[in-house]
């Protein structure tokens, strides 16, 4: 699960890690009041009103109402609420957003962290994640920070640098001096980053996250070392264990038909093609919009049923991948095993006959248990049904309906 | 015959008189799997499907000498069930339980390093050894006896494989299911080398999806160790990157987890690569006359 930056950064504040402090508004109003507010907390003049969008690149990105980009800085007090008027309400598109971007909600309006000082202030990148190669955990830093850091694994790789967690005694002392020295720091600075690697560590750790990305952490002009921007995706399967944190969830960042089919139990991706599909199990779901691909097709979306395709769970599907006016035919493709494919059959009918009136074929396949009985059962309900029991014919049916 | 279990193994299950546990217990038995007993806490001294139910793996495996574990626990409690099974000595542990969290399973594989315990899963469907021993979810009509391996890291797209093999006049030795999540017990490559081991197998199926880098391992390993002819297919060619499809790991990071990377890289390897899962059986069937 994502969560904004405003968040991600309440997460960081909890757990000892130095912040660029904020405070998140929905209308420019608030904005200029939680601005005074930053100012009595912080001293700061100057405001940096940031968009709250799950996606990236956000300071290079346009507003399309107003041209504004989405991470903007306000010279004083008086400025604030005309920067969020910009920001507030339209939609952000940024290298990482698709279509017409997204909607911005809300905006977290920061202080300013990049006030002139005695040293000149330096920014690098660090993030935490999982190294799926070993099953560790790893701190993956770099010098180079506030850029894109796939292009620095591209073009620099040697100024990206990995320090592996050994589970069994966790992060230790060492490694957060090792990477506060790769950073070429000293003085306080040094000692700052030691305690910003190991509270960042406790962070990830204790919200059982998928990721931490910083980037920039920044050094400050008088030498604190603090988080930025956060970036922050939680193991979607320990939020049982984390209420506070399922109930960061913002529904408004998901697509609502992809909601609608998380509430009944589907798991559903909405993608951009012109067939629809319908399947149980994840893998031979994959396999199947690939088939699509292969008989002329487009996936228009990813559906797993699950492994109790009943009559209830597959009208729910076939209403779901219906709402997209871009489908025009549906490739049902069920292997059924322990539920066998003859009751399957009987609840695709059922469905179809619930919903009436769908203008677009149908393709099923069914092959394992009673797979032949379901195939009859199909072929006699009168239905514009197509049915195939082997994988091979049902790319053939597809490729009939699209030509 | 088969790589890691067979009709002598001795299978106990971890959750036995839950609903999953007893559903799938009966049709493993029904199988004609050995199932010894099962252990549920606070339910030792009972018996259920008429085998006898223990407080404590350790219990289960004084008394029935028991060297397979399946576990049908819930996710908040399966990564302690695997720990409790390699400590009381099981030598296989099938973890079927899907949704367990990633932290809980790093120590997990960190503690089965020093143990002579090999996991499978979790998130998995498990392991078959046809015509022996079902040790998981598949339906065991689809996987007809005979001579090839499979390895899948997707439950429906095993069975479909293993029913594309049947249909083409070959049978399966074993077909195991690695699992779905981003840490996992056996990676392809570790089951690819228990099939190039084994005598009763001659030809393998490899099937992947999108995320992570098992295929690749194992299609290097292949490339320098092969003995056997294989026909690889990978799931996922038109997956948007950084979306999860279904399996937790099932997730296109960067360019080199894409199917299409993949498959390139195995096909370097000299693997038979199929781009349609249609024609998995027929590809098989193709290299297993060629070598006979």
């Amino acid at each position: 699960m994502n969560i904004h930056e405003y968040q991600g950064k309440s997460l960081l504040k909890k757990y000892g890690v130095a912040i660029q402090e904020g405070i998140v508004a929905e209308t420019p109003q608030q904005a200029v009041d939680v601005a005074k507010q930053l100012t009595e907390q912080t001293g700061t003049s100057w405001y940096v009103v940031k968009a709250q969008i799950h996606a990236g690149g956000r300071g290079k990105g346009t507003v399309t109402e107003t041209g504004s980009r989405g991470v903007v800085l306000a010279k004083g007090i008086d400025k604030v609420e005309e920067v969020a008027k910009g920001i507030l309400g339209g939609h952000l598109v940024t290298l990482q957003t698709k279509g017409n971007g997204k909607k911005v909600n809300k905006v977290l309006i920061a202080q300013d962290v990049y006030y002139p000082g005695e040293a000149q202030p330096e920014e690098f990148y660090m993030s935490v994640l999982m190294n799926r190669e070993t099953g560790r955990n790893i701190i993956m830093y770099s010098t180079e920070g506030g850029m894109d850091i796939e292009h620095v694994a591209e073009h620099t790789p040697h100024l990206i640098f990995k320090e592996e967690i050994d589970p069994k005694v966790g992060l230790q002392g060492f490694q957060a001096r090792r990477i506060a020295f790769n950073l070429g720091l000293s003085g306080e600075a040094f000692k700052q980053m030691v305690k910003f690697v190991s509270s960042l560590y406790a962070a990830y750790e204790g919200t059982d996250a998928s990721m931490f990305e910083i980037n920039p952490v920044l050094k400050t002009s008088d030498n604190r070392i603090i988080a930025v921007d956060a970036k922050v995706n939680i193991d979607d399967s320990s939020l049982f264990r984390h209420k506070d944190i399922a109930e960061m969830h913002d529904k408004s960042e998901e697509d609502p038909t992809e909601l609608e089919a998380k509430a009944a139990g589907l798991n559903f991706v909405k993608l951009d093609g012109n067939v629809g599909c319908m399947v149980n199990g994840a893998g031979l779901a994959m396999a199947t919009m690939d088939i699509i691909k292969f008989s002329g097709g487009s996936p228009a979306n990813f559906l797993d049923v699950g492994g109790t395709a009943n009559a209830e769970r597959v009208e729910k599907a076939f209403r779901i991948i219906l709402k997209d006016p871009n489908v025009k035919a549906i490739l049902v493709n069920i292997f059924g095993g322990i539920v066998r494919c003859d009751r399957v059959a009987q609840g695709i009918v059922d469905a179809y006959k619930n919903i009436g009136n769908i203008s677009v074929p149908i393709i099923v396949r069914l092959q394992g248990t009673n797979a032949e009985e379901a195939k009859k059962l199909i072929d006699d309900s009168g239905l514009k049904v197509l049915s195939a029991v082997l994988l091979k014919e049902a790319a053939e049916r597809v490729k009939q309906v699209l030509q | 015959m088969s790589i890691l279990v067979n009709k002598n193994s001795k299978v106990i299950v971890q959750g036995f008189t839950g609903s999953e546990g007893t559903f799938h217990a009966g049709q493993m038995i029904e199988y004609g799997t050995n199932v010894v007993g099962g252990v549920t806490p606070g339910k030792g001294g009972t018996s259920h499907l008429e085998k006898p139910v223990f407080n404590t793996v350790q219990d289960a495996v004084k008394t029935t000498g028991a060297d397979v574990s399946i576990i049908f626990v819930p996710p908040a409690f399966a990564a302690d069930a695997i720990l409790e099974a390699a400590d009381a000595g099981i030598k296989v542990v099938v973890c079927i339980t899907e949704g367990i969290p990633v932290k809980d399973m790093i120590p997990v594989k960190e503690y089965l390093k020093s143990k002579d315990c090999r996991l499978i899963g979790p998130n998995c469907p498990g392991i078959i050894t046809a015509g022996e021993a079902k040790i998981g979810i598949m339906p065991g009509f689809i996987f007809k006896s005979g001579k090839i391996g499979i390895v899948s890291k997707s439950g429906t797209l095993t069975y479909e494989a293993a029913d594309q093999v049947s249909k083409a006049g070959l049978g399966i030795s074993t077909a195991i299911g690695i699992g779905g999540d981003p840490i996992i017990g056996t990676t392809t490559q570790e089951a690819i080398e228990l099939f190039m081991k084994d005598p009763q197998t001659d030809g393998i199926v490899m099937i992947g999806e999108i995320g992570g880098n098992l295929e690749a391992n194992a299609a290097n390993w292949i490339k320098a160790n092969g003995t056997k002819p294989v026909v690889g297919f990978i799931a996922g060619e038109t997956a948007p990157a950084g979306r999860t499809m279904g399996h937790a790991g099932a997730i296109v990071g960067g360019e080199n987890d894409t199917a299409q990377a993949k498959k390139r890289i195995m096909r370097e390897c000299g693997i038979t690569v199929v781009d349609s899962p249609a024609e998995i059986g027929e590809a098989m069937a193709k290299l297993m006359k060629v070598t006979a």
